[in-house]
């Protein structure tokens, strides 16, 4: 027997915005000063009132618009109704029937090269919750609430189960955080949860007749890193094969659980469950008015996007005739990359040459050195100088990789009058003076009567030893010129 | 003259002359509910020395010579759900008996800036939930014209506390007749206004999409100037509607010529005591003799206003009132072991068994599966009482007719039969389910000397039209002027 794996994906991701999506509080993340960022609406006081902020809706259309959704034109906010001591109003406001965008999708592309079409469900917006803090030195029994989070803005994101790996999921991941980031709609920072995920996941298994059944389907819930989100997925499956196999419990016998994920042991474990169904007595808020969406500001929202990372990847492919791979490379390190390499290209006039010294040369550097681009010291001016003078074929690459290497050192930010200097000093000025250049040849011809002889008795591979004096006489030279004098003169002997 | 005895504009024309200042109108309100308030329990808090500093503060800005709000002077009582800050907002509930709220509500900010006099706290069933004062969890309000009767709620002590003369106005909130019905209960003037039209914000919600903040006054122009001060636009509030504010004080007394007063068939059907009903038609005829023509209308849907009413306002209620958890502020049991002990320990202790029949009925309603069939279905009806009301106001400027169908029932009489209490709101609930204005103006006695209340309905923001309506008759009448006996 063999089994197809189903993968779903919710995905919360909070929006940057500068103040909670309901009242005036600051967004900024701050576990150190509980409570600090309240106000009577965020605490739901009595008689406080939300009243929509603006900017997070806007910027929850443009996250709905990257992920090429619908925009209803009609939307409304509803009551999801429990009680929890994090939930301050006893119902967290969020979008029902109706959220504000729906039916998009995401391509992604996976290690192999392989492509999966992930269809998106829907993507409405609503307040987070805030934190319950629990004492686990096992002495005290308080619980104290943090409510700085309470009313922070989130786009839930809900997909279609459309993976089929916990690779693909992973990827998925990846690729949203990076639309996201390129949109500057959410830092997509895991480490203080702006993207959160639930996997829901199960198997379909093969029959020996043909057809297929279903396992229950497991939600594992909140998942905080992607490579969590794929150990989880992947331990899921080897749990629910087995399990399969032990029990042969399908979907009819039980719909759907959730689970937690360990990341110290890397197993899913069972959460516990409620008793009976939540009913979390959905309904319109009456405190807010819906929202209509008109054509033009779904166009003014288009109007302020910038290109996506999907087709970026495709325009430095056509733009600067580099490969699939590179093009990739290049975007999925995040857009200030991108953009580096833009300035880089573009100013230098090759852009095949900009990407090979950006993806492995300042890559390997930023790594090495725990850099960002933004704080690299070597700016995309200075580097698109550099690589200019390659290209005008006045410096060698090898010469340049000295300057580059040159210009790190001081750790300071480099600037264009450096490379000049570094140049002077070091003597790598690609010497133009055939004069000079014909003197040395003359005189190592001279000096080396055993491989003059060997060359003209056909040894061609006896004219490397001589370039590599002619070069040591000429510091500078352009061994390509010196080759070509080289060769000239060795032809013309008798 | 003691304030006491004095209508709004006539405090505040006082005020303004220098006949009087604020310390001594503070003074006399205080020594007129010391005198008084015993009898009638209509207030829950008063903050004596806070309303003196409130007065010296005015006073002192008058002799510098600072310019006056206006309601400069003017003694204002508050229903005890209107949060302001520092002061006890219990909304006659356990749960919040010793809740101080940081902030203001719109309102008060209002009446702050127009230089009135926030005088106190006034009783009111618990959550503005009931008819007849016996909700609060804290004491009776009574009948000043009547004490072994009932004022009326949920707005009692506001009304009470205007009927005896204590204050010449006072805020309350109506969510299905709680202004007008003790208004008419109390032979006062009492006005919801549209729904939009005054903030919300700081208003604890019973039900958010019916709730109105509204004025209580001994005349028509004391709720025309209490109005004009907490109308208007605020971007706390997403429902509060960003229109001009007309200066009702300064229109009330203008008449209206050619006046079409609509009289619904259904308010004087079965249910109503034939002596309201009297009374009622004397008024209509009162509008007559001034020249206005009756017609009459059809409301072919109110027989469903309160099914409608009582699926709608416990929905919101129970969602409304869920934040009452005992976690954050507000009452907490003592004894509990999880957290499902704690809030069912809270909210047990905490809420009055109307609260906790609402809170329950609206669970039911919105739970799974009876969603449809309850709450939606009273939504749609909702819509076609609106529709009634828009076909009527297409033919005739104002509707009239009763307020309640009886005047004030026993305090202890209906207590044991909800149903029969939630219909003394049966012609002023159908109002606040469209969303329009509706006011009450003391229109006749019964036999037996209690006050019998005419109710006037606007079409959306057309409050000056009902002000000027209001004004005609009260020109033409002297109900208004009948006091209770007062100690």
């Amino acid at each position: 027997m063999s089994y197809d794996v189903i993968i779903g994906l919710e995905v919360h991701v909070q929006l940057q915005t500068q103040t909670k999506i309901f009242c005036g509080c600051s967004t900024a993340f701050n576990p150190d000063q509980p409570n600090v960022q309240t106000c009577p609406v965020c605490l739901g006081l009595p008689g406080a009132l939300p009243v929509l902020n603006g900017k997070a809706f806007w910027l929850a259309v443009k996250t709905a618009l990257a992920l090429n959704c619908e925009i209803a034109p009609f939307t409304k906010w509803d009551r999801k109704q429990y009680f929890y001591p994090d939930l301050p109003k006893g119902y967290q406001i969020s979008q029902y029937d109706l959220p504000f965008s729906h039916d998009g999708h995401v391509d992604v592309v996976t290690e192999s090269g392989g492509e999966r079409h992930v269809r998106i469900l829907r993507a409405h917006l609503e307040e987070d919750a805030g934190k319950n803090l629990h004492d686990e030195s096992g002495r005290g029994r308080d619980s104290q609430v943090d409510l700085n989070r309470a009313g922070t803005p989130l786009v839930e994101i809900v997909t279609e189960p459309d993976m089929r790996t916990a690779e693909e999921a992973r990827r998925f991941l990846e690729e949203l955080r990076l639309l996201l980031t390129y949109l500057e709609v959410s830092d997509c920072n895991m480490q203080e949860g702006s993207l959160r995920c639930d996997a829901n996941v199960n198997l379909h298994v093969h029959q020996p007749d043909g057809g297929k059944v279903a396992t229950p389907i497991v939600e594992v819930k909140n998942l905080n890193s992607f490579r969590f989100t794929e150990q989880a997925i992947l331990h899921e499956v080897e749990r629910q094969w087995e399990e399969f196999q032990r029990t042969g419990k399908t979907i009819k016998d039980a719909p759907k659980s959730t689970r937690g994920f360990d990341p110290g042991r890397g197993v899913t474990y069972p959460m516990r469950e409620k008793e009976e169904a939540a009913d979390y007595r959905y309904f319109p808020d009456p405190d807010l008015v819906p929202v209509t969406v008109t054509p033009a500001d779904v166009a003014r929202v288009r109007a302020e996007m910038c290109e996506t990372p999907i087709s970026r990847r495709q325009r430095f492919q056509t733009d600067y005739q580099l490969s699939a791979y590179d093009a990739a490379v290049l975007v999925d390190q995040g857009r200030e990359v991108a953009e580096y390499f833009e300035t880089v290209a573009r100013a230098a006039g090759d852009g095949k040459q900009a990407a090979n010294w950006i993806t492995q040369d300042v890559l390997r550097e930023l790594n090495d050195r725990q850099l960002t681009i933004a704080t690299f010291p070597i700016p995309a001016p200075v580097l698109a100088d550099l690589l200019g003078r390659v290209h005008r074929k006045e410096l060698t690459l090898k010469s340049a990789r000295e300057v580059f290497a040159a210009l790190l050192e001081s750790g300071e930010p480099a600037n264009i009058e450096q490379i000049g200097q570094v140049i002077a000093e070091k003597g790598l000025a690609i010497v133009q003076d055939a004069g000079a250049i014909d003197a040395a040849i003359a005189q190592v011809i001279a000096a080396n009567p055993k491989p003059v002889a060997d060359f003209k008795s056909g040894k061609a591979q006896a004219a490397g030893a001589l370039i590599g004096q002619v070069m040591k006489l000429v510091k500078g030279a352009d061994p390509q010129g010196v080759r070509e004098r080289l060769l000239e003169q060795l032809k013309s002997l008798p | 003259m003691s304030s006491a005895g004095r209508t709004a504009s006539q405090t505040i024309a006082a005020f303004r002359t220098g006949e009087t200042n604020a310390r001594d109108l503070a003074e006399q309100t205080l020594a007129a509910i010391t005198a008084r308030d015993g009898a009638i329990g209509a207030f829950l808090h008063v903050d004596r020395e806070d309303a003196s500093q409130q007065a010296e503060r005015l006073d002192e800005r008058r002799r510098s010579g600072q310019s006056l709000g206006l309601l400069a002077g003017l003694p204002v009582a508050i229903k005890d759900v209107l949060c302001t800050r520092g002061q006890p907002t219990t909304c006659g509930s356990r749960m919040l008996k010793d809740f101080k709220p940081p902030y203001d509500a719109h309102v008060i900010e209002r009446l702050r800036a127009a230089d009135a006099l926030l005088i106190g706290r006034t009783n009111l069933d618990e959550f503005a939930m009931g008819s007849s004062s016996e909700n609060s969890a804290f004491q009776q309000t009574k009948n000043p014209w009547d004490a072994t009767r009932t004022p009326g709620g949920s707005s009692s002590g506001s009304a009470a506390c205007v009927a005896a003369r204590m204050t010449p106005v006072s805020l309350g909130s109506d969510t299905g007749g709680s202004i007008r019905q003790p208004a008419g209960l109390c032979g006062i003037m009492g006005l919801k206004p549209t729904y939009g039209r005054v903030s919300r914000y700081g208003l604890v919600a019973y039900a958010s999409s019916l709730d109105q903040i509204g004025p209580f006054a001994t005349d028509v122009a004391g709720a025309a100037l209490l109005l004009e001060a907490i109308s208007g636009h605020d971007p706390r509030d997403s429902t509060s509607v960003n229109r001009p504010v007309p200066a009702y004080s300064q229109s009330v007394d203008q008449p209206l010529a050619g006046l079409k007063i609509g009289v619904p068939r259904e308010h004087f059907a079965e249910g109503l005591e034939p002596e309201v009903a009297s009374v009622v038609r004397g008024a209509l005829d009162v509008y007559k003799s001034l020249g206005a023509e009756l017609r009459d209308v059809d409301l072919p849907h109110s027989k469903y206003s309160i099914a409608a009413y009582y699926l709608i306002a416990p929905s919101e209620a129970s969602s409304n009132l869920s934040r009452y958890d005992g976690i954050h502020y507000g009452h907490r049991t003592e004894a509990f072991k999880s957290m499902a002990e704690l809030y069912a320990g809270s909210r047990g202790e905490g809420f009055g068994p109307e609260v906790k029949r609402r809170i329950m009925l609206g669970t039911y309603a919105l739970s799974a599966g009876y969603y449809d069939q309850y709450y939606v279905k009273a939504l749609k009806v909702r819509r076609l009482i609106r529709q009634d009301f828009d076909n009527a106001f297409a033919d005739v400027d104002i509707i009239a007719g009763p307020v309640t169908p009886t005047p004030a029932f026993k305090l202890g009489e209906l207590v044991d039969d909800p149903l029969a209490m939630y219909l003394s709101d049966i012609y002023t609930i159908s109002a606040n389910l469209a969303g329009i204005p509706g006011a009450s103006i003391p229109c006749g006695f019964s036999k037996t000397g209690l006050p019998i209340g005419l109710q006037l309905q606007a079409p959306p923001f057309e409050e000056e039209r009902l002000l000027r309506a209001a004004r005609m008759f009260e020109r033409a009448t002297d109900w208004h002027l009948q006091t209770p006996p007062l100690s």
